[in-house]
């Protein structure tokens, strides 16, 4: 049985459909890159993930359960802005999740346990390059440090599964770079289970193991909403040739015009 | 130059600013000398001497009658009674403030009876107040109480409900229950908001304050005023205007700076 499981699933508000009929088996420790045009239900699936939206009909199973309906500690979210706590430092905002899980009354940590929780979440902080910013405050770093931070926060609850939306959407070019080293190396180090959403077709290309196109195969010119997005290609990544690839970039493209017009 | 980018340098800003109190002043002083050379005993507009003579019987000497410090001990008790006013209300304001920002089903509940109670006029319901609480220190506070409360528990709401929703399924992944995204997301987040609500329910606090203080005390700023009023002693009602009004802004200043040192993510842009 595979970790994650999708069984025609479907997603409405109303008349409009966002996603019709999805399928998809995902193993424990695989690194799923989304891409597709704005519209197409890339963050609504992410959304499901979390548990931040239902399913409007279908199935979505993590280990044969059904997920749970609201977000919790085995699934850790990076969004492109905003993840982090404004009124704690660095090294606050890390320890926020230990303390919360030991202390569900008083959320702050003492003494011996603080220093343990401490030592782990200057590992991290290591791990993520944030040593020497450990005693700032989230608005004196740069956006790449604040999106370390973010996910450093995220890792240190060692969840089942990491749910990035657009996190490096709002980097320079250069820094997202960086950020794309960081990130395969967190993902071999810990083995969790990535899912990642992006705008940016050539990250998608080229981060994880496996592409996922969210695209519309129907589309109606006079109700643009009457169809909704699903998986039009499932790849593997670093076995694919350039003509696919340019295929999938006309295709989305295509659709973004439609969804424009 | 276009007026509207025309701006003043430091040294001639504070100038600018003085200007009007100078102009106020002088208008005030030439004034006062016309009256005052026609009429030596004239009440209405006191020079600086009769209100130098005034503050120094007030302030300064033990009253015949009392033995206290008239202008002190009336300081202390409006004080008294406005910081606790504003103490309860803002206690009130972030408890319940709190509540219906973070729980939907308390919003539901609540957040109705918090918009119609803002509405109501206080000083329409302060014979009320001096019928249920009668005409002692309770009144006085809770109208101050009733009067800024309501109107800070909505502000204290809306600005927990501005935290990006971001923040608030982040949290939920860090395994938080509901009482810790309370206590180590909205509270300490909206810690400094409070306090600036509160600098602004300053206003109308003093308001209240003096109002209940001129129907029913024995002491107070208000009182005062009022007493003296009988007299046309504007040589003592003057500088008591003028005492509250620093009072208020040393408050505000106090209030402000307390709220930098405490909360500096606050207000280096940290939210």
């Amino acid at each position: 049985m595979s970790f994650i499981t999708v069984n025609k699933l479907w997603k409405e508000y109303g008349d409009q459909v966002v996603l019709e009929n999805l399928n998809l088996a995902v193993k424990q420790g695989e690194f799923c890159t989304l891409v597709g045009a704005s519209g197409c239900g890339k963050s609504t699936f992410l959304k499901m993930l979390l548990g931040q939206e239902i399913a409007s009909r279908g199935e979505l199973l993590l280990d044969g359960e059904a997920f749970p309906g609201e977000p919790d500690r085995n699934r850790g979210i990076v969004f492109q802005r905003y993840s982090v706590f404004p009124h704690l430092t660095v090294r606050q905002n890390v320890l926020m999740g230990l303390e919360l899980e030991q202390k569900p009354w008083l959320g702050k940590l003492f003494g011996a346990a603080r220093r343990e929780a401490l030592e782990n979440v200057d590992a991290m902080l290591e791990s993520v390059g944030l040593t020497p910013s450990a005693h700032k405050w989230p608005h004196e770093l740069s956006g790449g440090m604040q999106q370390r931070l973010a996910i450093a926060q995220s890792l240190i609850m060692r969840p089942r599964v990491l749910l990035l939306d657009e996190p490096f959407g709002a980097l320079d070019p250069g820094i997202r770079g960086d950020m794309h080293d960081l990130l395969l190396k967190l993902w071999q180090e810990t083995g969790t289970t990535i899912f990642m959403v992006t705008h940016d077709l050539q990250e998608g290309f080229y981060l994880g193991t496996r592409l996922l196109v969210f695209d519309k195969v129907r589309n109606d010119p006079h109700d643009p909403q009457a169809f909704g997005a699903t998986i039009t290609y499932d790849l593997p990544i670093g076995r694919t040739d350039r003509k696919l690839l340019d295929d999938i970039n006309q295709s989305v493209a295509e659709t973004a015009r439609h969804q424009a017009a | 130059m276009r007026l509207i980018n025309r701006r003043p340098g430091r040294i001639s800003a504070t100038l600018l600013g003085l200007l009007p109190f100078l102009l106020i002043m002088l208008v005030y002083s030439l004034a006062s000398q016309e009256r005052l050379a026609d009429n030596p005993n004239d009440k209405l507009l006191p020079g600086l001497e009769q209100m130098n003579a005034a503050v120094d019987r007030m302030a300064f000497q033990e009253d015949r009658r009392s033995g206290d410090i008239l202008m002190w001990q009336d300081t202390t008790a409006s004080l008294a009674r406005l910081g606790m006013g504003v103490g309860i209300a803002a206690l009130l304001a972030l408890f319940v403030g709190l509540l219906n920002g973070v729980l939907p089903l308390v919003r539901a509940n609540l957040a109705p009876l918090v918009s119609a109670l803002s509405m109501v006029p206080p000083l329409a319901i302060l014979p009320i107040l001096f019928i249920v609480f009668g005409l002692g220190e309770l009144s006085k506070v809770m109208l101050i109480v009733i009067g800024t409360a309501p109107i800070m528990m909505r502000d204290v709401a809306q600005r927990v409900r501005e935290l990006p929703g971001e923040q608030l399924i982040k949290i939920q992944t860090l395994g938080a229950n509901s009482w810790q995204v309370i206590t180590r997301m909205a509270l300490p987040q909206v810690l400094p908001r409070l306090i600036d609500a509160v600098r602004l329910s300053l206003g109308p606090a003093w308001l209240f304050l003096i109002a209940a203080e001129a129907i029913a005390s024995t002491e107070g700023l208000g009182y005062r005023i009022f007493l003296v009023r009988r007299y046309l002693a504007m040589d003592v009602i003057l500088p008591y205007v003028i005492w509250i009004t620093i009072l208020a802004i040393v408050i505000d200043q106090c209030l402000r700076l307390a709220n930098r040192r405490l909360f500096p993510w606050y207000n280096a842009g940290g939210h």
